[in-house]
Formats: C-alpha cells, sequence, structure tokens
C-alpha cells in the first residue's frame, strides 16, 4: 500500500508506532507469564512489577514435569484436541462440501438449526449434558469430551469449510469430471489439495477451541486420570497458596502444542493457493 | 467423430422451464456456433451436451446411441471453459496431460502427446509453470491443450475467447479455425460475439429466451433472417428497422415516403422493413427515397458510418465504403437498396415474396 502513494515519514513512524503498541499490548500477558514462569518463587511477591526478574530459575518447569501430574494432563489435552480436530474437520469437511455444491430438500432448514445452536450459552445446557453423559456412563472420560467438543464446534467449523469450499470455482471439479473423474476423484484430486488451507485454519481453530475448554472439562471430569489440562492447571490452586511459579511454568508448557501445531500448518494458511485457476 | 441429435429437449430449473423443445441435428466433424444474448440459454444446453447439467426431457443421442444419463467422463468429449478452469496446483504439462493421467495411459504417450500439443500451440517453453504464472492468452491455450490432449469425438467451447483482449482474441479464433481444419472433430462452440459466430460456423445456431429462432449458414443467416430478432443480431452494424403502412399501390414508410415497390399476396401483413446500412446509399435528393442531415459521421478509414436523422422516421444508419466526405449537419439524402431490403410481420416474422 505504502508504495503506491508517498506516504510522509512522520505517517509511516505513525503507522509502526500504531503497530508497535498493538503488538505490545497483545503479546504482554503471554510475556508475563514467561516472566513469572522464570522468577524464584522468594522473588514473585518482592519483585511483583518489576519488569524483568534480577534472577531467572527453571526450577519452576522441572517441579511441573517431575513432581506433578501436569505430564497425565497434557497427555489427555493431546488426545482430546487432536480427536476433536480429527473428527470434527473430517465432518465439517464433507457436510461444508454438501452445502457449498449440492441442492438439497431440508438445505436451508439444516443451516437454520445449526446457527441456533450457536446462539445459546453453553451454561445452560450443562445440566442436560451432564445428565446425558451419566445416563451413557462417560463420565470421567476422554471420549465424553471428544463427543461433546466435536458436536459443539461443527456448526462453526461446517460453516468455515463451506466459506472455503464457495471460494473454490465449480469449473475446476466440473472440468476434472470432463476429464475423466468421477465426482469423488475430482474432489480428491482437484478440490482437497485446493482446501488444505481450509483444512488447516479449521484444524487449528477447533484444536485450540477443545485445548483450552474449561467448563465442561470441569463438569464432566473429576478424576485426577482424566483431567485436561485447564483442570488440571486448577491443581496449582489449593486451599491456602496459589503456586504462581509452578502454574505459569505449567501454562508456558501448554502453549507449546499449539505453537507447534500453527508452525505445522501456517504454510497451508497461507493465501492465493486457487490463483491463477480462472481468470484475473 | 460423433453426429450429435438433440431432440425436443427441454431444461428446467425446478418450477423454472427455461428451455423446450430443442431440436437440432449437428453431423459429425462439423463447426457449430451456438449465439445469443446473455442469459438466452446458450451455455445451459452446450453443458447439457457435456453432461454437466441434467436434461429435463427429451432425447440426447450420440451416434444414434441415447446418452441423457451417461456422466460426462463417459461421453468422451472436451470443454474448454469461458474461465479456463486450469487446475491451479498442476503445472501446464500436468493440466493437458490430466485425462490422460486419470485414464492410467501409459507415461511415454502422456508425455508424447502432451508435448505434441505444447508444440502446436506454443507452450514447449512453458509446460513447468503453474497456471498463475501464465498470461490470459497463454492460459487460454493450456485450455485448449487440455482439451486437444484427448482427441476427443467433440469438443465444446463455452465463450473461451470472452476474457482476451481484442487483438488476442482474433489471434485466437484464427487458431481454432485452424484446429477446426486440422483435427475435423465436431465442434460446438458458444459465443455472444456475432463476429466469431459468422467467422468460425460451418452453421449457427440462433438463440434467444431458451428458443432457437434460426439454424444455418452464416451467409443464409445474413441473407435470409428467419425474423426481426436474427436480422438485428447477426451482421454488423445493426440492421435498421423501418416502420411501413402498407398502402394499395406500394410500399411506404411511415413519413409518407412510396418506396414505389407492390407487396406480394404473402406479404400483406408486413409491419416493418428491414434494411443493413451496407444496402444504404447517400445519393442525390432527386435520386433519394428518404432524406435528413447527417449526425454523426464516423470515419473508420475502410468504411463511413453515417448517422442521419430522418424528419417522420428517426435515426437511420448508412454505411459507405472507404472514405466519405461528408460532416455532421450536412443535409443526406439516402437510398435503399429495395433488393435487398426484408419485410416482418406484426409478429417480427420475416415474410418471403
Ligand atoms: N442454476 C440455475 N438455476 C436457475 N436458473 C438458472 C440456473 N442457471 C442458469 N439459469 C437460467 O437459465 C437461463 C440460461 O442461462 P445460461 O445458459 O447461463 O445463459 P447464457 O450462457 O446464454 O448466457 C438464464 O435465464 C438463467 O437465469
Ligand atoms: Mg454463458
Amino acid at each position: 500500500m505504502s508504495t503506491l502513494r508517498n506516504s510522509s515519514p512522520l505517517a509511516v513512524t505513525g503507522k509502526y508506532l500504531a503497530l508497535g503498541f498493538y503488538v505490545a499490548f497483545a503479546l504482554f500477558p503471554l510475556y508475563w507469564l514467561v516472566k513469572i514462569a522464570i522468577t524464584p518463587d522468594k522473588l514473585i511477591f518482592t519483585e511483583g512489577t518489576a519488569l524483568f526478574p534480577s534472577e531467572f530459575t527453571f526450577e519452576n518447569f522441572q517441579t511441573v514435569l517431575i513432581a506433578t501430574d501436569f505430564l497425565s494432563y497434557f497427555k489427555n489435552s493431546v488426545i482430546v484436541s487432536v480427536g476433536t480436530a480429527a473428527i470434527t474437520t473430517a465432518i465439517a469437511a464433507a457436510a461444508g462440501y454438501a452445502f457449498s455444491r449440492f441442492v438439497f430438500r431440508g438445505k436451508r432448514l439444516i443451516i437454520a438449526l445449526m446457527l441456533i445452536t450457536q446462539m445459546f450459552p453453553l451454561l445452560m445446557i450443562i445440566a442436560p449434558i451432564y445428565k446425558i453423559v451419566a445416563a451413557v456412563g462417560l463420565l470421567n472420560s476422554l471420549t465424553s469430551l471428544i463427543i461433546v467438543y466435536t458436536a459443539f464446534n461443527i456448526p462453526f467449523a461446517t460453516f468455515l469449510m463451506q466459506s472455503f469450499f464457495d471460494g473454490i470455482p465449480k469449473d475446476l471439479e466440473e472440468a476434472g469430471m470432463i476429464d475423466g473423474c468421477t465426482r469423488f476423484e475430482a474432489l480428491r484430486k482437484i478440490i482437497l489439495p485446493l482446501t488444505l488451507p481450509g483444512l488447516g485454519a479449521t484444524l487449528g481453530f477447533v484444536f485450540t477451541a477443545a485445548w483450552s475448554e474449561l467448563l465442561f472439562a470441569l463438569m464432566l471430569i473429576n478424576s485426577n486420570d482424566t483431567m485436561t489440562f485447564p483442570v488440571g492447571l486448577l491443581t496449582f490452586v489449593s486451599k491456602f497458596s496459589v503456586d504462581w511459579g509452578q502454574m505459569m511454568a505449567a501454562g508456558v508448557l501448554a502453549l507449546v502444542p499449539s505453537c507447534l501445531f500453527f508452525i505445522f500448518i501456517q504454510r497451508y494458511l497461507v493465501q492465493g493457493l486457487t490463483s491463477g485457476a480462472v481468470k484475473g | 467423430m460423433a453426429r450429435i441429435e438433440l431432440n425436443n429437449i427441454a431444461k428446467a430449473y425446478g418450477p423454472v422451464e427455461v428451455m423446450r423443445d430443442i431440436n437440432l441435428t449437428i453431423d459429425d466433424g462439423e463447426f457449430i456456433v451456438l449465439v445469443g444474448p446473455s442469459g438466452c440459454g446458450k451455455s445451459t444446453l452446450l453443458r447439457m451436451i457435456a453432461g454437466l447439467e441434467p436434461i429435463s426431457g427429451g432425447d440426447f443421442t450420440v451416434d444414434g446411441k441415447r446418452m441423457n444419463e451417461v456422466p460426462p467422463r463417459d461421453r468422451d468429449m472436451a470443454m474448454v471453459f469461458q474461465s479456463y478452469a486450469l487446475y491451479p496446483h498442476m503445472d501446464v504439462a500436468r493440466n493437458m496431460g490430466f485425462s490422460l493421467e486419470i485414464r492410467k495411459a501409459a507415461n511415454e504417450e502422456r508425455v508424447s502427446k502432451v508435448q505434441e500439443a505444447a508444440r502446436t500451440l506454443g507452450l514447449s517453453k512453458l509446460t513447468e509453470r503453474l497456471p498463475k504464472q501464465l498470461s490470459g492468452g497463454q492460459r487460454q491455450r493450456v485450455a485448449m491443450g487440455r482439451a486437444i490432449v484427448r482427441d476427443p469425438s467433440a469438443f465444446l467451447f463455452d465463450e473461451p475467447l470472452s476474457n482476451l483482449d481484442a487483438a488476442l482474441r482474433v489471434e485466437m479464433r484464427l487458431e481454432i479455425a485452424r484446429l477446426h481444419q486440422r483435427l475435423k472433430a465436431t465442434m460446438i462452440y458458444v459465443t455472444h460475439d456475432q463476429v466469431e459466430a459468422l467467422t468460425l460456423a460451418d452453421r449457427i445456431v440462433v438463440l434467444n429466451a431458451g428458443d432457437i429462432q434460426q439454424v444455418g449458414t452464416p451467409l443464409d443467416l445474413y441473407e435470409t433472417p428467419a425474423n426481426k430478432f436474427v436480422a438485428q443480431f447477426i451482421g454488423s452494424p445493426t440492421m435498421n428497422i423501418l416502420e411501413i403502412e402498407p398502402k394499395q399501390g406500394g410500399l411506404s414508410l411511415k413519413n409518407g415516403a412510396n418506396l414505389g415497390v407492390g407487396l406480394t399476396n404473402a406479404q400483406a401483413g408486413a409491419r416493418e422493413l428491414g434494411v443493413r446500412p451496407e444496402h444504404l446509399n447517400i445519393v442525390s435528393p432527386e435520386e433519394a427515397h428518404i432524406s435528413g442531415t447527417a449526425e454523426l459521421v464516423e470515419h473508420l478509414g475502410s468504411d463511413t458510418n453515417i448517422h442521419a436523422n430522418v424528419p417522420g422516421i428517426g435515426q437511420v444508419l448508412v454505411r459507405e465504403h472507404g472514405h466519405f466526405a461528408l460532416k455532421s449537419g450536412d443535409p443526406v439524402g439516402i437510398a435503399l437498396d429495395l433488393e435487398k431490403t426484408h419485410l416482418f410481420d406484426a409478429d417480427g416474422r420475416r415474410l418471403a415474396a
């Protein structure tokens, strides 16, 4: 943009100042998380507001990894989040493709119903969900979380996938079918490779949503073996004290899979994969 | 090689009928152009032939075999889309060879066919590029190459040139004509551009609002249009349509000018007279059928277009060959070439003598 017109140095400086402020604002809590995680316990309250601690330590990380159940929480969270992301994305991709490409009876009704499910605060349905899960004997199981998260994420994920499919010209799969593909082959060889950014975005979105979900995890799980990470984090709060340092260290560690995940999918998120398909 | 027949083909989208009673026979090796204004159903008809759009009624046969329900992949037809529809994640060579890849043709066969097509289309140096790295004209060629490689029994084109600039369009038009001469395959070509239709077609099918108006050679349509719609759609600039008053003792125009020709019995119901700009001439006042003033004179070099305002009639366009010394505001006398006029009845049908 700025190459189009000759911006004054003042405007450029202003722009970067604004950007810098925004980035600092957004990242500050993250910085604070890391800062407290590496501050020795004895300094947490004495140097509470200092921007840099006068001493560093990795003791908190060590304690979290060795002396607590953090690794078990972490493993549970990975299972639940990956499971939810994979199942949700698979279903959403199929549904989104159908919504984008086919005309069928009841399509508008289904879309309306899916929108309605998004309108209620989750708190309202906690009790019925609890009863249902209890009735089928899935309390305290990771399966229950995967099922519940999948159900809640499918509508939005479906709309997301549909919009990605809508962005791929119909001409492409028609060309494929004329070139000798069945509809399914056209989907697999032409549409799917072009939807990778969409799949990546949907996977990432659902993964993060499941990774940080607390409400249902709290209600449906109370055995230590099947606690997910957000619930497990609460165990650092005891009746008489809060282990700030360990809690923050656990938080930092919990960021790792999200970061890895986004590094892994970010190349699929790059725009412009479909450019050149049609005129323009 | 394919002889394609459409018998009473109909098309409806839900309750909306967009096409009915389409009858057309396309001979093996023929170049057929479907032409008509935007929204008249050209693409729909082509897509029904391709198998991309279900046929709502009637019979569609290829070489005598009914094909209504046959999926596109088994129809052995190649299609060039208006949008080109190149696969963005495949390079040029893979785009062109994709149909062979799907049919699991031998590697050497695929490579040699793609190379040959690329050579014919001047794409040899570009085979490793992705579509997004090509210009509009090059993409268009790749889309054609994808069709050629298949060696299909029929080629379908849906406005393949409409996204190109004027110069490239003329060049590609020639190339398509050459392709047809070389391959002698059946080709069905959709366009809204009557120049493309006239230059490419063995026969033209003129469509309007889901109806076939006329089927004929370019010359047929130019010389004996079936109705006012065809008369005005084919030919550039557009035919002049003048209101007439059939009187005893000869044909006269609305402003009272008598043309001094009688009407046959068959022409008794004539309401309008059509005459092409090239069949009008600027003449001296004594020889003129009608006269008025030149409002706008366009000097095109090869031709001169004179937009004249004739009192009692309105705008009349005259085309003279070469440079014609006339300026805006000059008085003009206009004579009609009475051999080349057409009479239309109240429904717009052309009345033969
Ligand atoms: N999917 C559709 N649903 C309803 N009507 C359609 C659909 N596709 C095309 N039509 C209608 O069919 C007619 C013919 O369209 P089309 O074949 O695309 O015209 P053309 O290619 O001649 O411009 C138009 O009136 C259009 O509105
Ligand atoms: Mg069209």
